[in-house]
């Protein structure tokens, strides 16, 4: 159990803003995704629950053993928090074989004892025909099962991953996935995983913490999270959504009903309780799920009107991007039927369309 | 007349001592500056580069304060060893450890600087005590460019006239070395002498810096 509660902030540099981190997170055994773009405070976020970094106030926990305490001036160096860290290159040492990285994470201990923990957690992690080599002759994958076996020596009572996945292919991060997954089993313990992947967050997180700008902004199951973004901010975080400013031209419950002005179309939508006519709302909308096509002229009633920038045919469906970067997703074979056009009809089912504050 | 070759030997012997302990001294005090922040870091840094820059016998007056008959340190030496400090040989080994460090220390902490932070703050989480991080991890992995100021170090205490001068004298045949025999066969009007001596003493350097060049590692293309 990690509980942390984190205050940091940096004044303005000569190539960098000023930037301030405000957190609290709490985690259990279990993988837990630190979601968000690049500086927005993920990683500062697991540097100081390693020690690397010392928190300007807070406190942090890990299983009641106090690691950080900003008013008790309590700072345990790195050395005695037992935070396994699994670094973005994985910093196996390069002059060291695989085997010498693994033993030099056993410091205690007889060496009849050390050497057999090491052979172990090779063979757990199939590394026993590699353990010779040094790390620029191992493969990405060994690197990376590497760099866990030698975290996991040192008998942590966290694992911090620092973009585990980064730049690596789908095959690789599916192996991961499955280390990370099983890992439960045996070492029971909290994992905090940084990302700004959303599929992994997916994959692997129980919970996931959304970072923006130094503060989490939204916590929750990641299923959670997409269905229901707390804000206009994170739905364009997650990258998935459509999403537009509208404004509530009538409200009807009666027949779960409402008008919505979005730019200078006016479409229709389910009834939104707890709003009021007039008020200004951001809505969301997945590309899957809105109806497109081609038009001549004005576009009928209840769609909007769109112009079509480029679009992008995969395998099964095709990704057409509009002007001020709406996107729609069709099925491949309706696309090739108006890939002809340029100007759309768009319109969004009222079912599809989510409010957000 | 045959050139007497002790000047350039005892030149080799301070160089080689005053190179071990600038290392012995200088590695420690360049990893504290490159790997730790605290108070008066800079601080500490600019008074260890203090003698590249002073004039050399103004080193050379400090090391005679610190080091003199009346002093401290002096007088300790001498109740050890039974003799005073000041011009002996092992004097003129004092002059080059302080000639030669602050290069060292400078280029170490640089090499150190360099080692990519992620080893070491590996090293830490796994449970290593500081010690090991540096011994077993950033050392190894500066090990070239460390060697590369060493050898520079050594260079720089072969080539020292000045702090030598005020410190060690200069005694033909005990204190007397390389650079100091120049002078000194220049002034007599021995040109041979100074001759043979310059072109060694030039050979051994131009070597120095070619290993020294050598050790320091060139960035791959691409």
């Amino acid at each position: 159990m990690i509980q942390a509660r984190l205050k940091k902030s940096y004044a303005a540099g000569v190539e960098s803003r000023a930037f301030s981190l405000d957190v609290q997170l709490e985690a259990g055994p279990g993988v837990s995704v630190l979601f968000g773009p690049s500086g927005s405070g993920k990683t500062l976020t697991l540097h100081c629950i390693a020690g690397f970094t010392k928190p300007d106030e807070g406190r942090i926990l890990l299983n009641d053993v106090i690691l950080f305490d900003g008013a008790a001036r309590v700072f345990l160096p790195p050395q005695a928090r037992r935070c396994g860290y699994v670094f973005q290159n994985y910093a196996l040492f390069p002059h060291m074989t695989l085997r010498e990285n693994l033993e030099f994470a056993v410091a205690q201990g007889k060496n009849l004892e050390r050497h057999k923990r090491v052979r172990e957690m090779l063979e757990r992690f199939q590394l026993h025909e590699v353990g010779g080599r040094r790390p620029h002759e191992l493969s990405g994958g060994q690197k990376q099962r590497g760099s866990i076996a030698r975290a996991l020596l040192a008998e942590p009572r966290i694992l911090l991953l620092d973009e585990p996945a980064q730049g690596l292919d789908i095959t690789l991060r599916q192996e991961l996935y499955s280390i990370l997954r099983d890992l439960q089993r045996d070492y029971p313990m909290p994992v905090l995983l940084v990302t700004h992947d959303l599929e992994e967050a997916l994959e692997l997180g129980g919970r996931m913490h959304v970072f923006r700008d130094g503060r989490i902004v939204q916590s929750g199951g990641p299923r959670a999270i997409l269905d229901a973004p707390g804000s206009g901010d994170i739905a364009r975080l997650l990258g998935i959504y459509n999403v537009l400013p509208a404004e509530i031209l009538s409200l009807d419950p009666g027949r779960n009903a409402s008008r919505l002005r979005i730019g200078e179309w006016e479409i229709p939508g389910v009834y939104y309780p707890g709003h009021l006519k007039g008020d200004r709302v951001i809505c969301c909308v997945l590309p899957g799920q809105v109806r497109v096509q081609p038009r001549e002229g004005y576009p009928p009633a209840n769609t909007m009107g769109m112009e079509l920038l480029h679009a992008v045919t995969g395998p099964e469906r095709a990704t057409l991007y509009f002007a001020d970067g709406f996107r729609a997703e069709v099925a491949r074979g309706e696309w090739e039927t108006m890939a002809q056009a340029e100007q759309f009809a768009v319109e969004i089912p009222p079912a599809a369309l989510r409010l957000v504050k | 007349m045959p050139i007497d070759w002790f000047p350039l030997w005892l030149s080799l012997r301070v160089a080689v001592l005053a190179t071990f302990f600038a290392a012995l001294a200088g590695i420690p005090v360049a990893y504290l500056l490159a790997n730790r922040e605290f108070k008066g870091r800079e601080a500490l840094d600019a008074a260890v580069t203090l003698p590249l820059v002073l004039p050399p016998t103004v080193v050379g007056y400090y090391l005679l304060v610190v080091l003199g008959r009346e002093s401290w340190l002096g007088r300790l030496y001498e109740a050890i060893v039974g003799e005073p400090l000041v011009f002996t040989w092992q004097a003129a080994v004092a002059a080059a450890v302080l000639h030669a460090a602050p290069l060292l220390v400078k280029s170490t902490r640089a090499a150190l600087e360099s080692v990519d932070h992620a080893y070491e703050r590996a090293a830490r989480t796994l449970g290593a005590p500081e010690w090991k991080v540096f011994w077993r991890v950033s050392l190894p992995l500066a090990r070239r460019p460390v060697l590369a100021a060493a050898a520079l170090a050594f260079a720089r205490s072969l080539g020292d006239f000045g702090v030598t001068i005020m410190v060690a004298g200069n005694i033909p045949g005990r204190t007397q070395t390389a650079a100091v025999a120049i002078y000194d066969a220049v002034e007599g009007g021995n040109g041979d002498v100074a001759r043979w001596m310059v072109l060694a003493v030039s050979g051994v350097s131009l070597a120095l810096l070619t290993l020294a060049n050598r050790l320091t590692p060139r960035r791959l293309p691409g």
